[in-house]
């Protein structure tokens, strides 16, 4: 039974008022990943046939070290936020949306942290 | 999840074919979506054989040629016949647009001709716009004021000022381009879609409007306004050439501006 007006259904919920932060956030990390994946690949592809303790010297360095976590932080923040709207965009099943929201959070957080923390391990490393 | 077939009741299956007159030399094919709500039958896609000797230059004018000549049940929404009413929206050869302002000689092989898409069907080419104009409502598409209009004269717009609505008062809400956006497919009960905010669009630029921050208090939402990923089907589409992919932008810009960056 459906006596709701159309109009009523239109207003729903109301404006969460929010999604500005989101969306400036998504574009901030975007431009960022731009200089950062380009270093990255240069470097990357610099140490093609290094051996491990060049590659381990490399991250090593302050500089690298620095911009590396940089590159995790925007790159992991990066692909939350994409795959936050994926799934709003696509999974209509509110609790399997709910499921992989949370799946998608906990995942971003866990890799950054791992991946932030191998780079911080090497560069304190004497 | 998304669906990447239709529903079992939904799948279009071979409709009936109507010859030519006899004699008839410039024959064009129309194959067209019928669906009949008290057939109980599935939808079907019937094809009519036109003499386009004795046929108007557009499409609109072949759908009423069927009804008036073969096929007196065909439905369809029209009135204006010079795209101004946006009644007779529909699917034509693979793009949202009117059928009164597209004309038959542009289109190479069968005119394929289908209601818009993603929305329901009530009968035929007739989709069901209860949402679509509930949404419309739902941004106040109206002068909003805090101040009394003058007792004496009309509110006043300077020149420049009413140029910003160049573009924007054109729309005829004939949902082409709404219709035309995968996200509005996806999410129309929360996302407006682009013709909605263009219009919404049409009352933030207004400068006699008061209620600028309240009307972008209520677009700002991850679902109304953050559903556009900036696809430009809309544009792409619009039988006005107008641009609601802009008026999205511009909106988004005039959130960002206002809050600390």
């Amino acid at each position: 039974m459906k006596f709701r007006t159309p109009l009523s259904h239109a207003r729903g919920l109301g404006s969460a008022k929010e999604g500005t932060g989101h969306w400036w956030a998504q574009r901030l990390t975007a431009i960022a990943l731009v200089p950062l994946m380009l270093w990255f690949a240069w470097s990357i592809i610099g140490l093609t046939s290094a051996d491990y303790a060049t590659v381990h010297a490399w991250i090593a360095q302050p500089t690298n070290a620095g911009v590396l976590l940089i590159l995790i932080y925007a790159a992991f923040y990066h692909s939350m936020l994409g795959l936050q709207v994926i799934i709003e965009d696509y999974v209509h099943v509110r609790w399997m949306e709910l499921m992989l929201m949370i799946l998608v959070r906990f995942a971003s957080i866990i890799l950054g942290v791992a991946a932030a923390l191998a780079v911080v391990l090497i560069a304190t490393e004497s | 999840m998304a669906e990447f077939r239709l529903p079992k009741n939904s799948r279009v299956k071979k409709g009936h074919t109507f010859a030519a007159p006899e004699g008839a030399r410039n024959v064009k094919r129309f194959r067209v979506y019928r669906w009949d709500p008290d057939a109980g039958e599935n939808p079907r896609m019937d094809t009519y054989h036109l003499d386009m000797d004795t046929c108007g230059p557009m499409v609109l004018d072949a759908l009423i040629k069927v009804k008036d000549e073969i096929d007196s049940t065909l439905t369809f929404r029209r009135s204006c016949r010079e795209g101004i009413c946006g009644s007779c929206a529909m699917n034509i050869d693979g793009t949202n647009t009117l059928a009164c302002t597209l004309p038959i000689a542009g289109i190479r092989g069968d005119v394929k001709v289908y209601p818009l898409p993603h929305q329901q069907v009530i009968k035929d080419l007739v989709p069901d716009q209860t949402h679509f104009f509930a949404q419309y409502a739902s941004i106040k598409p109206w002068l909003q004021t805090q101040s009394t209009a003058p007792p004496d004269k009309e509110r006043l717009q300077s020149p420049e000022d009413r140029h910003k609505l160049d573009g924007l008062y054109e729309c005829i809400m004939c949902a082409c381009c709404s219709t035309a956006c995968p996200s509005y497919w996806w999410n129309p009960d929360r996302f407006l879609g682009p013709a909605v905010l263009l219009q919404a669009y049409r009352w933030i630029v207004d400068s006699r409007d008061e209620m600028t921050g309240e009307r972008l208090d209520d677009l700002e939402d991850p679902f109304r306004l953050y559903r556009c990923h900036t696809i430009m089907s809309c544009t792409n589409t619009c039988p006005k050439h107008l641009n609601p992919g802009k008026s999205i932008a511009e909106i988004k810009k005039l959130l960002v501006e206002r809050k600390a960056t």
